[in-house]
Order: structure tokens, then C-alpha cells, then sequence
């Protein structure tokens, strides 16, 4: 009985502590890596409840593909990171003040906070027994929520297109291969026959017939 | 011993609040904003589990899988628009993006 409650302890301790490297770290590489610690323990945190299908899927959407996008832009721009540190200790003592009004207020909630008795009868979809969690996540996300399901597929949809609409850029200089152009290219178009007198080589009023 | 509900709520209102506070501390650095909305989406999230669990109701998990999905969306637009802000201006200094305010 005992095991569930250290391994409470210990993802909430380092999911926490890694989350605030997150946010003070120097190098916003080492903030990635230390999101990515602090998503892998949430998701075991999640397995704790027994939500292991989100606590697994945490880890391939926030580790395999989020915090691969950070790193990635994070090593493409050309950056100069210590001067975005300016004003860290400027605004340290507003926001620790409104950070910890904060916290008080939640923890205020959470600690005074009583179900009401009519909970048990507002649940829409009772977690069904002997399923997995898996399963019983398919069981309403496909038959009651497929609307969300779909919804959620065309927030993806758009992040997708807008993202490569976003970064995708024309460079005016760059050669490309237009085949219609090739196939509609004919010896006439190509090149131009000329009868060179002797000794006198072409003469300049040919060199608009040289472009083609 | 015994891990209830209020545990997992408070861990998720310490990580809303470091997210928060990550706004706060690091104002220029549009990066580590970026992280710390993440951050606070990942609290949002383990509330929605935690009371799903707890109540024992299965559209908690639905509804958390939708803020994953939203999460996702908004760091890739956020970052391609930070690409996009770098290539035009040379950095991604926060104070300068008010620019185009008339």
C-alpha cells in the first residue's frame, strides 16, 4: 500500500522540480530537456491514476513531437539567449508575489473544497468495470464524443496548414524544372541555322536570335 | 497513506504556478513563454484526469486528450510564427513584436 504513494511522491517531486528548471535554466536547450523530464514524469503520474492511455500519449505527442519542435527551432535560429535573460531578477519579486497569490488561492480551493452530493448522479459516462482504460477511452471518444474526435482531427488539420503555409517561402532566384516548358521545346525554338560569310564571323544584328 | 484527489490537485496548481511565473520571469524569451503555456496546459490537464479518475467518469480523459490536441496545434503555429518573426526581424526579442501597432 505503500508503493503507490512513493512513486506519488516521487513523480510529483521531480515532475515539479523539473518544471521549475524549466523556467529558470540558462540554456533554453537545457528547458526543453528538463519539459521533457517533467512530461515523462506527468505521465506517470497519469499511469497512477490509471489514465495509461493519455499517460502514454503524453509521451509520444509532448516528447516525441512538442519537444522535438523546441529543440529544432531552438537550434536553427541563430539566437543570443543571455541577452534575453535581461530583467530576470527585475521581475523576479512581481512574479514570485502574483505566483505565490496564486498558489495560495488554488491550494486555498483544493483544501476547503467539498463534493457535492449530487456528483455521483451528473456522470455522463461511467468508467465501465473489467475494461482497460484504452478500451474504455474508445468506447465514448468513437460513439458519443466522435464529434470532439473529429473537431480535435481538424484543429490538427489547420495547425498543419498553417504552420506550412506560415514558413513556406518563394525565393524568386532559384532555378526550378517546369516540364511543360521541356516538352514544348522544339529545334525551331532551340537554335538558329546561319550562314557565315567567310572571314566575317556573326554579326550583332543576330543576337537577338542568339538569345534563344 | 493513501493518495487522494486534493495530492494530484495540488501538484497540478504548483505546476500552473510555476508556468505562470515562467510568463513572468522570462518576458523576453518567447521560448521559454512558449514552454511555460505547455507547462500550464499539462496542470489543466491533470486536473481533468485526476477528477475523471476520482469520479470515476470517462470523459475527463476525453476531454484532456482534446486539450493534447490543442496544446500540439498551438506550440507548432507558435513556432512557425516565431520562425517567420525571426527570418524577418533577426531575433525574437518580445518587446520589438508590438511593431506593427499603428
Amino acid at each position: 500500500m505503500i508503493l503507490p504513494a512513493l512513486f506519488f511522491y516521487l513523480f510529483a517531486g521531480v515532475c515539479v522540480a523539473s518544471a521549475v528548471m524549466v523556467i529558470v535554466s540558462r540554456n533554453p536547450v537545457h528547458s526543453v530537456l528538463y519539459l521533457i523530464l517533467a512530461f515523462v514524469n506527468a505521465s506517470g503520474l497519469f499511469v497512477l491514476m490509471g489514465a495509461e492511455f493519455l499517460g502514454m500519449m503524453l509521451i509520444v505527442v509532448y516528447v516525441g513531437a512538442v519537444a522535438v519542435l523546441f529543440l529544432f527551432v531552438i537550434m536553427m535560429l541563430d539566437v543570443d539567449f543571455t541577452e534575453l535573460r535581461e530583467g530576470f531578477i527585475e521581475y523576479l519579486p512581481i512574479g514570485l508575489v502574483i505566483g505565490g497569490i496564486f498558489l495560495a488561492e488554488l491550494l486555498l480551493v483544493a483544501g476547503g473544497w467539498v463534493m457535492s452530493p449530487g456528483t455521483a448522479k451528473s456522470i455522463t459516462a461511467a468508467i465501465p468495470a473489467n475494461v482497460s482504460n484504452t478500451e474504455a477511452l474508445g468506447l465514448v471518444l468513437y460513439t458519443k464524443y466522435i464529434h470532439y474526435f473529429q473537431i480535435a482531427g481538424m484543429v490538427l488539420l489547420v495547425a498543419m496548414i498553417g504552420a506550412i503555409v506560415l514558413t513556406l517561402r518563394h525565393k524568386a532566384k532559384v532555378k526550378r524544372q517546369d516540364i511543360n516548358v521541356q516538352n514544348a521545346r522544339t529545334p525551331e525554338l532551340a537554335m538558329a541555322v546561319r550562314k557565315v560569310a567567310p572571314g566575317q564571323g556573326l554579326q550583332d544584328s543576330d543576337a537577338a536570335e542568339w538569345v534563344k | 497513506m493513501t493518495i487522494g484527489l486534493g495530492h494530484y490537485l495540488a501538484v497540478a496548481a504548483t505546476l500552473f504556478t510555476i508556468g505562470i511565473l515562467g510568463i513572468f520571469l522570462n518576458r523576453k524569451n518567447i521560448i521559454v513563454i512558449l514552454m511555460s503555456i505547455e507547462l500550464i496546459l499539462l496542470a489543466v490537464n491533470i486536473n481533468l484526469v485526476a477528477f475523471s479518475t476520482f469520479l470515476g467518469d470517462i470523459v475527463g480523459q476525453v476531454f484532456a486528450l482534446l486539450v493534447l490536441t490543442v496544446a500540439a496545434a498551438e506550440a507548432a503555429i507558435g513556432l512557425a510564427v516565431l520562425v517567420v518573426y525571426f527570418r524577418n526581424r533577426g531575433s525574437i526579442a518580445v518587446e520589438d513584436v508590438n511593431l506593427m501597432k499603428g
